[in-house]
């Protein structure tokens, strides 16, 4: 459940590698996706990571922050993470130009439990920048497809500006994802659903509830409400899993900050079974 | 290891040359600011002869005792975390170069350390420590190197202060294990055992003399005496299910109004190891430390995110602290985060006292069982 994976050779897990930004891709509204490469090519050699895991990211002088990576796990050589400006770092990082360099210690945390996927269905329940950290799931599950039962990407964002990756849904469809978009205010050009995204758990038929795995990420009201919906309608609880955030200083469980009662969200997390979490989100300021 | 001997007052100051010898930094307890402290000495003449400290809630104050005891008082505002976590440190370092940012690890620390006055509680404590910063996945670099180059000579307590509840957490006392040395005071001498291989060698090299059956005894009764004086104490049973199982109970309200979110209580906790790094760059931006610090729970910046702060609250943070001191600490290193010292109790500033929250929060009623949601 907790895969723990260092960035070898480095011992010392303080120590950050140099990594150089190979190019920019403009997402959306403040959204950036940077393509990374390790300077050291010992490092590049070494580093993997698993779907779900996460980079501190360190622009030197300005700090750290926790960043989900979003590639696929077995295209070697390629390490993207989409980044939303929200603060000091992701706004100095989004000053930067190809080319720049800066500090990346990871990666770190649980990943999505693939393997428990397979042989089952799988729904993929999300919203906004929280597809991020699901992409590299997506890319595993479509990579095994044929170990896989129904596989369902269930997504929504405020408005049709907010959605992720549109340009690659098409592609997830042909190679065998059904993805159900949804927003909760639309356009005059939107044709597609209205409405907040565990609405479209409710409405889609889960066939083999008992063996489908549900995959969630997003703020957590309606990670809760995801998870209500689907075991309402028969998933086992211990095969809901939740990504969660909390502040997170040094990744690796010693600062402290990312307590979530008995779980550092760096070490134990971010990728937790929804049961043992459960009774813990709905106490408020814990 | 070694059988107990007795080393007079007068073979102290060996002990202490030995180790300065064998290059070691020895830290022991002094008076600074009116409390017993741990800093730097090179003399037995450091030590605060004949002075106690008075405790209780919210209080602290030395007095003069009527013999010429160095170690006769308990536990002061501060801890060897102190030197094994240092409050500030330097954990990575960058320079800007031509070719970007090249990273770096600061030079390791050399400095070998003895700790002088270790008390039983405080064994407990760096062994809690060493659970959090060795015993997971990853391992702590500087407090590492620090605390394997460490010779902890340990003292037995003789007396008890009212905020004192080690026996009631079993880590004291009477220290048993995790010292190099151990010393139980009399009046002119020390009952002395070795701990390890190290402190067996120490001890070999220092003038000590066989022990009588009424040196015995008399370290026996001493150190009964630091049992029979304890007045305080927690009661742990189902301590985590307790606390876990009673998030909204009404007390924590209550004692969040009375807290005031110093941080006092975590800074002089033994086992506290929250901390937070921040960047110290010269003016140039291209040399640039990563400075360690130690950090609060209590403070409102702990728990910030881009999106909002999760504990906004003083009660919250108050909740936090407790139920990760004696609850989710167990989940976390198989271990309380508490042994008892009384620390947070002498130096909250309002006197909460963490047994009397925890009395209040266990009542007599049942908890809400948080696997199944049920009342237990």
């Amino acid at each position: 459940m907790n895969p723990v994976s260092s960035c070898l050779p480095n011992a010392d897990p303080w120590l950050a590698h140099t990594v150089r930004i190979a190019s920019i891709t403009d997402e959306i509204q403040d959204v950036a996706t940077y393509r990374l490469e390790f300077e050291d090519s010992a490092v590049a050699d070494a580093y993997s990571f698993l779907p779900g895991q996460f980079n501190m990211l360190y622009l030197p002088g300005v700090g750290e922050a926790a960043i989900s990576i979003s590639s696929d796990p077995r295209q070697r050589g390629v390490l993207d993470h989409t980044v939303r400006v929200a603060g000091s770092v992701t706004g100095e990082l989004a000053q930067l130009q190809e080319g720049a360099t800066f500090g990346l210690r990871g990666p770190f945390g649980s990943a999505w439990p693939i393997d428990e996927c397979l042989g089952g269905d799988v729904v993929i329940v999300t919203g906004g920048i929280g597809l991020a950290p699901l992409r590299p799931a997506i890319y595993e599950l479509l990579n095994r497809k044929d170990e896989c039962g129904q596989l369902t990407l269930l997504y929504g964002a405020r408005e049709p500006s907010g959605l992720l990756y549109t340009n690659e849904f098409d592609d997830w469809r042909q190679r065998g994802f059904e993805v159900a978009v949804t927003v909760d205010r639309g356009t005059d050009a939107w044709k597609g659903n209205v409405g907040v995204v565990p609405q479209l758990l409710d409405r889609m038929p889960l066939e083999h509830p008992e063996q489908t795995t549900v995959l969630c990420c997003g703020p957590e009201v309606m990670m809760w409400f995801a998870a209500r919906s689907a075991l309402g309608r028969g998933v086992p609880a211990e095969r809901i899993w939740v990504s969660l955030e909390r502040n997170m200083n040094c990744a690796i469980g010693l600062c402290g900050h990312c307590q979530f009662g008995p779980s550092f969200i760096c070490k134990d997390g971010p990728v937790l079974r929804y049961d043992l979490v459960a009774p813990l989100l709905r106490v408020e300021g814990f | 290891m070694t059988s107990e001997c007795f080393l007079p007052k007068s073979e102290l100051q060996s002990l202490i040359d030995c180790l300065l010898g064998d290059g070691f930094t020895i830290v022991g307890p002094m008076i600074d600011q009116e409390a017993i402290v741990y800093g730097e000495i090179r003399s037995v003449d450091a030590l605060p002869r004949g002075w106690t400290d008075r405790q209780e809630a919210a209080k602290y104050r030395l007095e003069r005792r009527d013999d010429d005891a160095l170690f006769g008082f308990v536990v002061g505002p501060h801890s060897w975390k102190k030197y094994l976590f240092p409050p500030l440190t330097t954990v990575a370092s960058a320079q800007k170069t031509d070719d970007g940012w090249q990273m770096e690890t600061p030079a390791p620390d050399s400095t070998k350390y003895a700790f002088l006055g270790v008390r039983a509680c405080e064994l407990a404590a760096i062994g809690i420590q060493d659970r959090v910063f060795t015993g997971g996945p990853y391992v702590d670099p500087v407090y590492d190197a620090r605390r394997k180059s460490a010779f902890i000579i340990a003292v037995n307590c003789t007396q008890a202060a009212p905020t004192c509840f080690c026996s009631s957490m079993q880590t004291g006392p009477t220290c048993s294990s995790g010292f190099d040395l151990a010393l139980t005071e009399l009046a002119d001498g020390f009952v002395i055992e070795a701990g390890s291989d190290a402190g067996s060698e120490l001890l070999a090299r220092l003038k000590t003399q066989s022990i009588s059956a009424e040196q015995t005894s008399e370290a026996e009764a001493a150190r009964q005496q630091a049992i029979d004086q304890q007045t305080k104490q927690l009661d742990t049973a189902n301590i985590r299910d307790v606390l876990l199982g009673n998030l909204e109970h009404p007390r924590w309200e209550e004692v969040g109004a009375q807290c005031l979110g110093c941080t006092n209580c975590t800074m002089v906790c033994p086992t506290c190891f929250c901390s937070s790094v921040e960047e110290v760059s010269d003016l140039a931006g291209e040399n640039v430390e990563r400075q360690r610090h130690w950090d609060s729970c209590f403070n409102l910046s702990f728990s910030y995110m881009s999106h909002g702060t999760t504990r906004n609250t003083i009660t919250h943070r108050y909740r936090q602290w407790l139920t990760h001191k004696l609850a989710s600490w167990h989940d976390q290193f198989g271990t309380s985060g508490c042994v008892g010292c009384g620390r947070c109790i002498t130096w909250c500033p309002v006197g909460i006292d963490l047994t009397e929250e925890v009395a209040t929060i266990r009542g007599n009623e049942g908890y809400c069982d948080l696997a199944t949601g049920e009342e237990a």
